[in-house]
């Protein structure tokens, strides 16, 4: 058997694990570590800038991948930096497993230089946490970690490593186990048969069914199987923020995102059904609106893996607690076996309804007349170059809410947001972790020029391993999504929302970086500039729209109503 | 209403914190907490009394039960069950206080365990409620220090909270 120090120990696990990337910021109490990854090249190390951005590749690389996102960081600074890309991977339940350095064993309690109980300060954002205590415990302890972090509903796991555990000078026997088995922790596989039967019946004989699906669908790998039974049904679908690609956006069935930015015919056919199909969703307070007024004739089926989730805002009229392919494989195999048939008549009466509703055309763009641009027509734009083939990763605003309804996505795990968490900052780092993933793939990242300065020294991390990330700024010169609500809320007081005078010239900036700057100010040059800036395939590229400043998303909920109570535009309202 | 929630939890370094964490991030109330490790040294058990809806207490038990280092849950008041609080009690006790305490005490079934010529610690078990009827017939005025462990509990019959 092997003789590894504890630092080699760690970096060797996490190969046999199958880790590829780690995406990492060296210091003190992670020098050890950092010494093992120098002996080694199984596992790429990418040098970040700032110990956020590691987590946010992490998590981008997570998403699109459906593989664990790893970090490294070291003690006090470093682990607190990462805290919060480890909470918005916790809200989105994406599998990821940060490994933070702390100071000796022995000096642990006494505040030590860059100390901090990182167990205790990420206790209420991960799925668990780990602090070693002995070297020999380390295989062990990554191999629950990633079990835990990928298992079930997934989410961030923290293992917090005291530098003495990881002494180079200390060997100690390597063997990674190949399974693990614990106790306490269990994961519910298939749902109760009896539910699942209850439930295909229950939506066999729906007069004005909904299927309402989430990002459980696509962390699940259930998008196929959700198809499936939406065509052999044929009802509506909608999905949430998360769950955009886990229905092809293309298709007549699907009604676009729901929610409080959802379109007018999703959130019309969620308040008017009369059954719902909840599957990988938690019914979020941004798709609900007021709990109370919630589709009041609707019966709720809800399919999720996370007993919590279930009747957590909303009761559940059918809950069925169960991977959401395995309860979607048996509900499949349920209906075809079923002699209740579709009520292909109510069906039909629906969707015409359905159709009026859609006819609203909710989400139609008027070009302004002075040539300025509309920040919808540049998530069209980026849709119309990229045909809509790229990983669309965003950041957190209105540009975020505008690609939602605009880039159609026709496949799971190619939109990459913040949607529990909402973090600024998020979309650079993750578009270049989707980057790293899928070499040869389209990565951008729908920005606003607020979000993006809040991770922008990653720059840098992009210069240094060739990653051609775009970056597309839907520059208003103003916190929008803030902007908005202060215009609609706030007799149109911008407190502290606007920046224009200072804002930097992103042009030069990114040049200065290394990188290509495109600036693009006119509508009529719109598409043009931006096929120009896709082409260049092997440089980052930051394009910089000067956009409307005064447009609002819509639609938007109205707060307090129903999920049919919205704003359509400035002056429309349901 | 008040629910009594019993749990093993591994006997592991930051498990009580992670339970007492979820209570106060996600708002939950706690009357009373005890623990203490049980006859297999790897698990502790943890009583909490909490007030809740069903709907609260039903997110409670999940949440809980979703902690990995949590190995199993009963709510003890599910069903029937014993309850049980100690508590140590000093009081004031001169002149014709002390022959009243002593027989307030007895009918509680509590006992005196130290005596000094103005003070009487005493020592009482039961349910709750039994302890606060102690302490209002004992008087606030006479009441010096209160120490309650809060409540543990078991449930009756065959029932039991084990691996």
């Amino acid at each position: 058997m092997e003789l590894l120090s504890g630092g080699e120990m760690l970096i060797r696990a996490l190969h046999d694990e199958g880790v590829e990337l780690l995406f990492g910021y060296p210091g003190g109490a992670a020098l050890h570590i950092y010494d093992a990854i120098f002996n080694q090249d199984k596992v790429e190390h990418i040098l970040v800038r700032h110990e956020q951005a590691a987590t946010h590749a992490a998590d981008g690389y997570a998403r699109a991948t459906g593989k664990p996102g790893v970090v490294l960081v070291t003690s006090g600074p470093g682990a607190t930096n990462a805290i919060t890309g480890i909470a918005t991977a916790f809200m989105d339940s994406i599998p990821m497993v940060v490994i933070s350095g702390q100071v000796d064993s022995s000096l642990i309690g006494s505040d030590a230089f860059q100390e901090t109980d990182m167990v205790g300060i990420s206790r209420p954002i991960v799925k668990h946490s780990f602090m070693v205590q002995n070297a020999e415990d380390i295989p062990v302890i990554v191999k629950k970690a990633f079990y835990i972090a990928t298992t079930g509903r997934p989410g961030p796991v923290v293992i917090d490593v005291p530098k003495d555990v990881t002494d180079p000078a200390r060997k100690f026997e390597y063997r990674y186990p190949e399974t693990v088995k614990m106790r306490s922790y269990s994961v519910p596989a298939k749902g109760h048969t009896g539910q699942i039967k209850k439930a295909v019946e229950i939506l066999l004989s729906a007069k004005r069914p909904v299927i309402y699906a989430g990002g459980g669908v696509i962390q699940g790998n259930a998008s196929e199987l959700l198809t499936q039974l939406a065509r052999m049904l044929g009802y509506p679908v909608t999905n949430t923020l998360m769950g955009l690609g886990a229905f092809p956006a293309p298709d007549t069935q699907f009604l676009g995102m729901l929610g409080m930015h959802g379109t007018y015919e999703a959130n019309m056919a969620m308040h008017f059904s009369d059954v719902v199909l909840g599957i990988g969703v938690r019914f979020d307070d941004r798709v609900t609106n007021a709990v109370s007024k919630f589709c009041p004739g609707a019966k709720i089926l809800h399919v999720d893996i996370d007993p919590a989730s279930i009747s957590k805002t909303v009761a559940a009229d059918v809950p069925i607690v169960g991977s959401v392919t395995s309860v979607l494989e048996e509900m499949l195999e349920l209906i075809k076996q079923s002699e209740t048939q579709v009520d292909k008549k109510s069906i039909d009466m629906w969707w015409q309804q359905i159709e009026g509703w859609r006819a609203k055309d909710c989400l139609k763009v008027v070009s302004a007349d002075n040539d300025v641009i509309k920040p919808q027509q540049v998530v069209q734009a980026v849709y119309k170059a990229t045909k809509g083939e790229a990983y669309v990763s965003s950041d957190v605003g209105q540009h975020q809410m505008f690609a939602a309804q605009y880039y159609h996505f026709n496949k799971p795990r190619r939109w990459i947001n913040s949607g529990g968490l909402g973090t600024m900052g998020f979309g650079f780092p993750a578009a270049f972790g989707v980057q790293l993933a899928f070499p040869d793939a389209i990565s951008v990242c729908i920005t606003g020029e607020g979000s993006i300065q809040m991770c922008i020294q990653e720059l840098a991390t992009c210069l240094q391993y060739g990653l051609p990330v775009k970056i597309v700024c839907l520059n208003n010169q103003s916190l929008g999504m803030v902007r908005q609500w202060q215009d609609m809320q706030y007799g149109g007081r911008y407190s502290h929302s606007t920046y224009a005078e200072s804002l930097p010239d992103f042009v030069k900036l990114v040049e200065a970086y290394g990188h290509v700057g495109i600036r693009i100010t006119k509508l009529s040059e719109l598409d043009q500039k931006m096929e120009e800036a896709f082409a260049l395939k092997n440089r980052l590229v930051f394009v910089d729209v000067s956009v409307d400043p005064s447009e609002h998303v819509y639609p938007m909920a109205i707060k307090g109503g129903s999920m049919k109570d919205m704003y359509l535009s400035k002056t429309e309202r349901t | 209403m008040r629910h009594i929630i019993s749990l093993l939890l591994e006997n592991e370094p930051g498990a009580l914190s992670r339970v007492v964490g979820l209570f106060s991030q996600r708002n939950y109330n706690i009357e009373s907490l005890t623990v203490a490790p049980t006859e297999d040294r790897t698990l502790s058990r943890l009583t909490i009394t909490t007030i809740g809806d069903d709907r609260k207490i039903e997110q409670i038990t999940k949440h809980l039960n979703k902690l990995i280092d949590v190995v199993k849950l009963v709510d003890l008041t599910e069903g029937s069950h014993i309850e049980r609080e100690l508590m140590l009690v000093k009081v004031k006790a001169t002149g014709a206080q002390r022959a009243e305490i002593k027989r307030t005490t007895d009918i509680f079934r509590g006992q005196i365990v130290d005596v000094t010529s103005t003070v009487y610690s005493i020592q009482l078990t039961g349910a709750s409620d039994k302890l606060d009827s102690f302490l209002d017939a004992i008087g606030n005025s006479s009441v010096l220090e209160v120490a309650r462990t809060g409540v543990t509990g078991i449930s009756r019959g065959d029932k039991v909270l084990s691996l």
